[in-house]
C-alpha cells in the first residue's frame, strides 16, 4: 500500500498521466457543473478522457464495468487566472527562477512556453488540490516582462499541456522591481507604455505596407489591435485609473490584475468594461498591496464586474499560493459560494478566452474536474480525485 | 468530543471591564449560551478567582454573581486566547550586522506598542505571543513574551513584572542557511555550530568566575549582558526558540542543547516529519509553520502539510505559530485548521494554538485554557474554531475586550482596507541584512 501511494505521489509531482480506464463514472452528491444549476447526486461518465454523459444518477447510464469515483462534491478543475508557477520553481534559487529579466523594463516579446518547468514540483502541487489550468507568466515585476501562457498543470511539457499561447503580456503599473534603472517613476512608466503603443501603430502601417516582421513589432502590433489582451496589473486606486485611462487612448483589449485598492474606484471600473483578476486575499499588506482587503472580491462581484482569482507572483514564500484557498477567504469575506466557485472555474474560462473548453462539466469536453469530500473552500475538506486534461492526475486526498 | 461540547452550554465568568466603560470596573463578566472549548481538561467546572481572572465555568445554572455583567453569547464559541510562540509583528528589532550573535540584546527595547501590526492579532484572537527579531543571525536576541493589550508602553504589554529583575522572555537562536552570510556571519553549518558553541563555552567559563568571586565574598563588577541571558539558559531559566528547517540541522540544534543542558523549542521545522521520533525522543518541542505551498529556499522544498499530524503521532509537543507577516496573525486559526487537513486530531490542534504554545513559553500556568484562576484570555468565536467561515467576534485580555467586530475600526483591522495597515509595518525578514529575500523565516 505504501508503495502505491508513492508512485501515486511520483504521478502528480512529474504531472504524467496515470492510465485512465476507458470508462469512469464520477458520483457527486453535489455536482457543479457550472452549466446550470448544480445537481444533487450528480454523475459524469468519462469515457476515453472525454465526458460522455452528466446528470441526475436517476437519469444517466453508467457503464458496467467503469471505473468509481465519489465525492461529496465534483466541481470544474479549478483556473488560477494569473500564476508563475513553473517559471519560478519551488527551490527559489537561481537556477530555477525565470519570472524576471533584468536587462530591459519593456520585453513584450518574451514568451512563457520559453520559461516553463511543467515539471517543477510546484506544478504538481498545484493539480494534487485541483488547480488544473494555470495562465502562467513573468511576474509582475517589470513594465513587461512578457506574455502568459494558458496550461494544463497536469501535463509535464508545454507540448503536452499547452491551452492557450500568448495568452495575456503582462504590463505592471505603479511600483516595478529596482533592478532597473529607468522607468523609475510612476509617470515615466506611463511614458514608455504610451511611446510602445505609438510604436505598435507606426509598425501597423509599415507592416500594412509589406515592411518585414520583427518579434517586438508582432506582439506589439497584437496588442494595440486587441488579438492579444493586456493584464494591467495595477494596485493602487490612482494606478487604476491610469490603466484605464491608457485603454481609453488605445483602445486595447485589457483585463486589470491585482487591483488592491479596486473597492475605492469600481464605478470607474465597471464603467471601464474591463474584467478583474483579483489579487489573492491573503496577500501581504506591504507595498502597493498595502491597502488590501479580503473584502474586494465580494465587493468587486457585487458590482457586477466580471472577475477571477489569482495565485500572483511571491518573490519568497508561499513559492506559488493555491487559488482555492485565497478563494476561500474571500468566500468567508462577503463573497457567496456559487460566485466563489464560478470565479474559479467558468469565470475565469470566460476572461481567460477558454470557456469553450474549460471551466465547465459538460458532454464532449476532455475531463477536467476535481472530486472533494465536503465544501471545496472548507479548510479541512481534501480534494480527492483530481482530472486534468482528460487524465486522472491525483487520486490522493490533499 | 464535539458533541459533548454542544450539550456543555458555558457559562464563564470572570473578573474585568469592557472597553466601552471609561473606567475599568473590576466587575464581574458572565459570559452566558456559548459553546464552551476550554482545550485542557472536562468542559465544565465551577470556581472562583480574583482580578482578570476566570472566576468560574460551568454549564448553564452555574451561580452567577449578582453583581456581574451578564454577556449573551448564545450561538458561540468560546476558546482560550491564542498563543503565538513565534511573531514578528510590533516592528520588532533585534541584533544588527556587527555580529552572528547578540545574547543580550533585548527586543522589548525594539517593540512599538502602537504598531499597526499588533491589530492583526487582536483581530485574529491572538492573545498571547513570543515576538522575536529575524533568523538572519545565529542569536538574534532575546525574546518578548506580552499580550496584545492596547497600551503605550511595552511594561504594559509584558508578561513579567519588572524588566530589571526577571527574565521576559526567550531567546532566538537560528541554523541553516538564512544566517549564512558573509563578514561576521559563519559560511557553512558547521561554522554556524562552532560558533554558538563557542559563545555557550565563554559564558561558562564567565560562570565560572563569577561563582568563584561571590563564593570568595569578592565583589564581581565585570557583569556581561549577554553572558548572564546564556546562564539563564544553561540554568533552565530562559527557553531558547530555536529556528530551524533541515532535519540534520534540527537533530544540530537538539545536539547544542544536550551539550548545554537545554532544550530548545524547536521552530519552523519544516523537516520535522523526518526526524519526528528524535524530535519525541529529546522531549523538544515543535512549532510549526505553516505555509500554503513547499519551497520558497532549499531548505523548506520538503515542507509539507502533514508535519504536525506526524509530530503529534510520534508523540511531541506540537503548536503553530504565525511567524506573522510570514501568515498573517488575523488567520492564525486556519494553521491548525490545515493540520487537521492533512491528519492532526481536532483536540491536538486546538492545543496547538493554545495550551501547547504556553507551555513552550513556560506560561502555562496563567494563560492557553480556559480554567478557573487562569487570565480571562478569550476569543469568542462565531463558529467551529476550524472552520473557514468563522470569524473572531471578540477578543479579551485579563477581562478587557481588545477587539470586537462589531466595532468599525476593528472590524476594518479584521478585513483590511484604506490606511488600516502601515505598509512600513510588515516585517520582511532578513531586511535588516543585505539579503533582503533570502534572508526568509
Amino acid at each position: 500500500m505504501r508503495r502505491y501511494t508513492a508512485l501515486l505521489l511520483m504521478t502528480v509531482y512529474f504531472g504524467v498521466a496515470a492510465p485512465v480506464n476507458a470508462q469512469i463514472a464520477v458520483y457527486g452528491e453535489t455536482v457543479y457543473t457550472m452549466d446550470g444549476d448544480p445537481i444533487d447526486n450528480g454523475v459524469i461518465v468519462i469515457e476515453d478522457g472525454r465526458i460522455s454523459a452528466v446528470g441526475s444518477q436517476s437519469r444517466v447510464r453508467v457503464p458496467s464495468g467503469a471505473t468509481i469515483y465519489r465525492g461529496a462534491v465534483v466541481t470544474p478543475g479549478l483556473i488560477d487566472a494569473h500564476a508563475t508557477v513553473g517559471l519560478t520553481g519551488i527551490t527559489n534559487q537561481a537556477q530555477d527562477q525565470d519570472v524576471q529579466e533584468n536587462s530591459k523594463a519593456f520585453q513584450p516579446e518574451l514568451r512563457a512556453m520559453d520559461a516553463y518547468n511543467g515539471r517543477d514540483p510546484l506544478v504538481g502541487f498545484l493539480a494534487g488540490l485541483g488547480i488544473t489550468t494555470v495562465n502562467t507568466g513573468p511576474a509582475p515585476t517589470a513594465l513587461s516582462g512578457g506574455q502568459t501562457m494558458i496550461v494544463s498543470t497536469g501535463a509535464s511539457t508545454v507540448e503536452e499541456g499547452l491551452i492557450k499561447a500568448p495568452a495575456m503580456v503582462s504590463v505592471t503599473l505603479g511600483n516595478i522591481s529596482g533592478a532597473y534603472k529607468s522607468p523609475g517613476t510612476r509617470a515615466k512608466i506611463v511614458a514608455e507604455f504610451r511611446e510602445a503603443m505609438l510604436e505598435a501603430q507606426a509598425y501597423t502601417a509599415k507592416r500594412d505596407n509589406g515592411a518585414a516582421a520583427t518579434l517586438r513589432g508582432e506582439i506589439l502590433a497584437d496588442m494595440l489591435s486587441g488579438a492579444i489582451p493586456i493584464l494591467v496589473t495595477a494596485h493602487k486606486a490612482h494606478d487604476i485609473l491610469t490603466a484605464i485611462r491608457l485603454q481609453a487612448e488605445f483602445g486595447f483589449n485589457m483585463i486589470l490584475d491585482g487591483a488592491a485598492e479596486a473597492y475605492l474606484v469600481l464605478d470607474e471600473i465597471k464603467a471601464s468594461g474591463v474584467p478583474v483578476i483579483i489579487h489573492p486575499p491573503m496577500i501581504r499588506t506591504n507595498g502597493a498591496a498595502e491597502n488590501a482587503a479580503f473584502s474586494t472580491a465580494a465587493q468587486i462581484h457585487a458590482a457586477g464586474i466580471p472577475f477571477a482569482f489569482q495565485s500572483s507572483y511571491e518573490a519568497y514564500v508561499p513559492k506559488t499560493r493555491v487559488v482555492l484557498f485565497e478563494a476561500a477567504i474571500a468566500a468567508a469575506n462577503g463573497l457567496d459560494r456559487e460566485a466563489t466557485l464560478e470565479a474559479l472555474t467558468i469565470g475565469a474560462a470566460t476572461i481567460l478566452g477558454i470557456s469553450d473548453t474549460h471551466g465547465k462539466i459538460a458532454v464532449g469536453r476532455a475531463a477536467d474536474l476535481v472530486v472533494f469530500d465536503g465544501d471545496p473552500l472548507e479548510y479541512t475538506t481534501h480534494a480527492c480525485t483530481v482530472f486534468a486534461a482528460g487524465a486522472l492526475v491525483s487520486e490522493t486526498c490533499n | 468530543m464535539e458533541k459533548t461540547l454542544q450539550r456543555c452550554l458555558l457559562l464563564l465568568i470572570l473578573l474585568g471591564s469592557i472597553r466601552v466603560t471609561a473606567v475599568a470596573q473590576e466587575a464581574p463578566i458572565a459570559f452566558v449560551g456559548a459553546t464552551l472549548l476550554p482545550v485542557t481538561g472536562p468542559p465544565i467546572e465551577n470556581g472562583v478567582i480574583e482580578d482578570g481572572e476566570i472566576k468560574a465555568i460551568g454549564p448553564a445554572g452555574t451561580a452567577i454573581p449578582r453583581r456581574a455583567t451578564t454577556i449573551d453569547v448564545s450561538g458561540h464559541v468560546i476558546m482560550p486566547g491564542l498563543v503565538d510562540t513565534h511573531s514578528h509583528v510590533g516592528e520588532v528589532s533585534g541584533g544588527d550586522g556587527s555580529s552572528a550573535l547578540h545574547p543580550g540584546v533585548r527586543t522589548l527595547d525594539g517593540i512599538n506598542p502602537l504598531a499597526s501590526s499588533l491589530n492583526r492579532a487582536r483581530a485574529g484572537g491572538i492573545t498571547t505571543l513570543n515576538i522575536m527579531s529575524g533568523s538572519g543571525h545565529l542569536m538574534s536576541g532575546q525574546t518578548a513574551y506580552i499580550k496584545s493589550r492596547r497600551a503605550n508602553s511595552i511594561e504594559a504589554l509584558l508578561f513579567c513584572e519588572d524588566v530589571l529583575t526577571e527574565i521576559c522572555g526567550g531567546m532566538k537562536m537560528a541554523n541553516g542557511t538564512n544566517s549564512i552570510r558573509s563578514g561576521n556571519f559563519p559560511g557553512t553549518r558547521a561554522r554556524s555550530a562552532s560558533m554558538a558553541r563557542e559563545l555557550f563555552m565563554k559564558a561558562q567559563q564567565y560562570g565560572r568566575k563569577k561563582a568563584e568571586a561571590l563564593e570568595a565574598g569578592e565583589s564581581f563588577d565585570e557583569i556581561d549582558l549577554g553572558n548572564e541571558a546564556l546562564l539563564e539558559i544553561m540554568d533552565g531559566r530562559r527557553i531558547v526558540h530555536f529556528h530551524t528547517h533541515r532535519q540534520d540541522d534540527i537533530l544540530t540544534a537538539l545536539r547544542i542543547g544536550n551539550e548545554f543542558g537545554f532544550t530548545p523549542v524547536l521552530h519552523h521545522v519544516s523537516e520535522g516529519w523526518k526526524v519526528a521520533d528524535e524530535i519525541a525522543a529529546a522531549g523538544a518541542p515543535a512549532s510549526i509553520i505553516m505555509i500554503d505551498s513547499p519551497g520558497g529556499k532549499l531548505e523548506a522544498v520538503d515542507l509539507v502539510m502533514k508535519t504536525g499530524r506526524v509530530l503529534e503521532e510520534a508523540g511531541a509537543l506540537v503548536a503553530y505559530h504565525t511567524d506573522d507577516g510570514i501568515t498573517d496573525s488575523r488567520l492564525f486559526l486556519r494553521s491548525a485548521a490545515l493540520g487537521v487537513r492533512a491528519g492532526m486530531s481536532r483536540e491536538g490542534a486546538l492545543a496547538s494554538v493554545t495550551i501547547n504554545g504556553a507551555r513552550m513559553m513556560g506560561l502555562e500556568d496563567r494563560v492557553g485554557s480556559l480554567e478557573v484562576g487562569k487570565d480571562a484570555d478569550l476569543v469568542v468565536l462565531t463558529g467551529d474554531p476550524l472552520s473557514v467561515y468563522t470569524h473572531v467576534h471578540q477578543t479579551w485580555i485579563d477581562g478587557a475586550i481588545v477587539f470586537d467586530r462589531s466595532n468599525p475600526d476593528d472590524l476594518a483591522s479584521a478585513t483590511g482596507g484604506y490606511g488600516v495597515y502601515d505598509r512600513a509595518d510588515v516585517h520582511i525578514h532578513g531586511a535588516e541584512t543585505e539579503h533582503v529575500m533570502e534572508g526568509g523565516e
